[in-house]
């Protein structure tokens, strides 16, 4: 019990250098501010775009095509909508999906790591083994499988992600309980007759947060992206829901002549993601955990 | 390296093989639709449904489904397609070398440019290069694959005309040998197909092969800092080493160990990526393939890709892992 009081203090600490490199580096902090700013746009999105009826089901044929300007800085599609007001519509879609994910995989994966890393034996065997085999197959080629199987829309796309993502948090979750599970407390309170369940869940999984948080902030990013990617291919989010990758799909029938619809839409995509990925890479540096 | 390293870890490539069939043909059978109606179309009688499900065996129970099917995949047969109506393996057979071309070309771009940027950057850290590079490798690996595709395409093909949109070969495609068609026109001696070949390819691989080059990149220049900062890099450099051999013939090959373990990896990433590179630029490998049959609910088409693809992945990082065991001396030399 003593070990565990003295490496907070350590903590604690570190935690003040740990923020001083983290606001001396200048990426991470355009990292965070991207993602504040994705955050912001995503919950205002009615106030901050100039035509917010566009986001659904509008026509307005006189304006269709109309190349960015002044008027509509993104350009308009094929009806007259406003690229600019269906990108920002967007970006509500995409963190959604993004976090709903997350969620899902992180509440399998981890659970199901810390059972088989803490109790081993045919748990462990089963457990691991069925993460081997999932991760067997890249995980875009396994969700497009799921989600045709579920047929193509927003709500099976984002289970058929889940599907394909929850291994790599039991793989996480395992191996950080490896690595726990020798440390001093855990072997103290195992001395003192703790029960597994009290140790697993308020010795062993706090300690993980860390990793768990970096982990998760840098995969944001990828599951927008894989989002994206079945949006694309016509088997995330149907039209007329302004997802970004589907509005990229229907843009490139437009090509070259109308390259504002799909480029924007790519631009928005790139920007997210680029600003998770900062941010996840300043964390790690915050927080000192190695993640793949 | 032992014999038995290598039975074990072939053994357990066959369970994950086995489980990979068992996961994918499970979560095929739940696609909605009826696979028998779809071949047949809505102006089919029942009686003719029912002949067909009869036929294709969908009416027995599930688990003997998939004891019919793991027999027929042990004789090389992967059911009819519903689209093509050829046998799926012969499918697969005939667009696989594409796939194949695409990956490795995109593979070894990845590796060549990202070796040197990598050394580079280690070289001149915290210099213009290094930023360059981190922030090449940041863009990298955010960037959507399908969108990168779609802007190169908007670039060097409609505007500046430098390279094909679509496709693989625009003439007639060089003698068939390994179906790779840049190798077949070196073997036939056939330049005008090599070049034909070699335009098309390099807008896709550059889509394919970023985020991995950028991976690459950061890992040996990671690797490179360490190993400049080892006794055998100081003691050598003091000794006045030509610095060259030091940096190549020393360092690289002890960095350049950590990569190796991460091409497996990022293998498996190409693998799923190429369904989007090769809708982009209608490139007709298993991947479009692929996405066709998962659009078109083609189940017996899309359980073929998918086993294909992990198999493909497994096998890769089977050879990587030998690979890594064969050349590490201190896993190599220990008897």
């Amino acid at each position: 019990m003593k070990n565990l009081s003295q490496t907070k203090n350590v903590h604690k600490g570190n935690i003040s250098r740990a923020l001083y490199r983290f606001t001396k580096s200048p990426l991470s902090l355009i990292g965070l501010s991207l993602v504040l700013m994705m955050v912001f746009i995503a919950i205002f999105a009615p106030f901050i775009a100039p035509y917010p009826e566009d986001a659904k089901n509008a026509v307005h044929f006189k304006d269709m095509f109309q190349p960015p300007s002044l008027k509509h800085p993104f350009g308009t599609d094929e009806v007259g909508r406003d690229v600019l007001s269906r990108v920002i519509f967007g970006s509500r879609i995409s963190l959604m999906l993004g976090v709903i994910v997350l969620s899902i995989a992180v509440l399998i994966g981890v659970p199901l790591g810390l059972l088989a890393g803490y109790f081993g034996g045919i748990v462990e065997t089963i457990i691991m083994r069925l993460t081997d085999i999932f991760l067997s197959i890249p995980s875009l080629v396994l969700a497009l499988a799921v989600s045709a199987a579920l047929g193509p829309n927003l709500r099976n796309s984002m289970i058929a992600i889940s599907f394909s993502w929850w291994p790599w948090y039991a793989r996480l979750a395992y191996g950080e309980t490896l690595k726990i599970k020798e440390e001093e407390f855990v072997e103290a309170d195992e001395s003192l007759g703790v029960s597994r369940i009290y140790i697993a869940l308020r010795e062993i999984l706090p300690n993980m947060t860390s990793s768990l948080i970096v982990k998760v902030s840098l995969d944001l990013g990828y599951a927008i992206l894989t989002g994206a990617s079945l949006g694309f291919l016509g088997l995330g989010a149907q039209p007329p829901t302004p997802e970004w990758g589907t509005l990229i799909s229907l843009g490139r029938t437009h090509l070259p002549g109308m390259w504002w619809l799909s480029t924007f839409p790519g631009l928005a995509i790139f920007v997210t993601v680029l600003g998770f990925n900062l941010l996840g890479d300043g964390l790690r540096d915050f927080f000192d955990v190695e993640v793949e | 390296m032992s014999l038995y390293f290598t039975l074990r870890r072939i053994s357990h490539m066959v369970l994950v093989l086995l489980g990979i069939s068992i996961l994918i043909f499970f979560l095929a059978r739940i696609l909605p639709g009826d696979p028998a109606r779809l071949t047949l179309g809505p102006e089919a009688t029942k009686e003719q449904v029912q002949n067909l499900r009869h036929q294709l065996g969908l009416d027995k129970p599930i688990y003997i489904q998939y004891y019919m099917f793991l027999k027929d995949l042990m004789r090389g047969k992967l059911g009819v397609s519903l689209i093509t109506k050829r046998d799926v393996s012969k499918d697969l057979l005939q667009r696989f070398p594409a796939t194949l071309e695409l990956v490795c070309f995109a593979m070894t771009l990845a590796i060549i440019i990202g070796i040197p940027l990598g050394v580079e950057s280690a070289l001149h850290k915290d210099k213009f290069i290094d930023y360059f590079s981190r922030i090449f490798a940041f863009t990298g690996v955010s960037m959507p694959r399908f969108w990168l595709g779609i802007m190169l395409q908007l670039i060097f093909a409609y505007v500046l005309s430098l390279f094909p949109l679509t496709g693989r070969i625009s003439g007639m495609p060089p003698r068939h040998i390994t179906g790779l068609y840049i190798l077949d026109s070196i073997l036939t001696g056939n330049g005008r197909a090599f070049v034909d070949s070699l335009s098309h390819i390099i807008l896709p691989a550059t889509t394919l092969s970023l985020s991995p080059l950028a991976q690459i990149t950061r890992l040996i220049r990671a690797n490179m800092i360490e190993q400049l900062r080892k006794d055998y890099t100081i003691v050598s450099r003091i000794g006045g080493m030509p610095e060259n051999l030091n940096i190549y013939k020393f360092m690289l090959k002890n960095a350049f160990m950590s990569t190796l373990t991460i091409i497996g990896l990022l293998f498996g990433w190409m693998l799923g990526n190429a369904f989007l590179v090769e809708t982009v630029f209608s490139w007709p490998g298993i991947a479009r393939y692929g996405v066709n049959s998962v659009l078109r609910k083609d189940f017996n088409a899309v359980i073929g890709v998918t086993l294909l693809v992990g198999f493909g992945y497994i096998t890769v990082n089977f050879i990587v892992d030998l690979l890594y065991r064969y050349l590490d001396p201190r896993i190599r030399l220990r008897k």
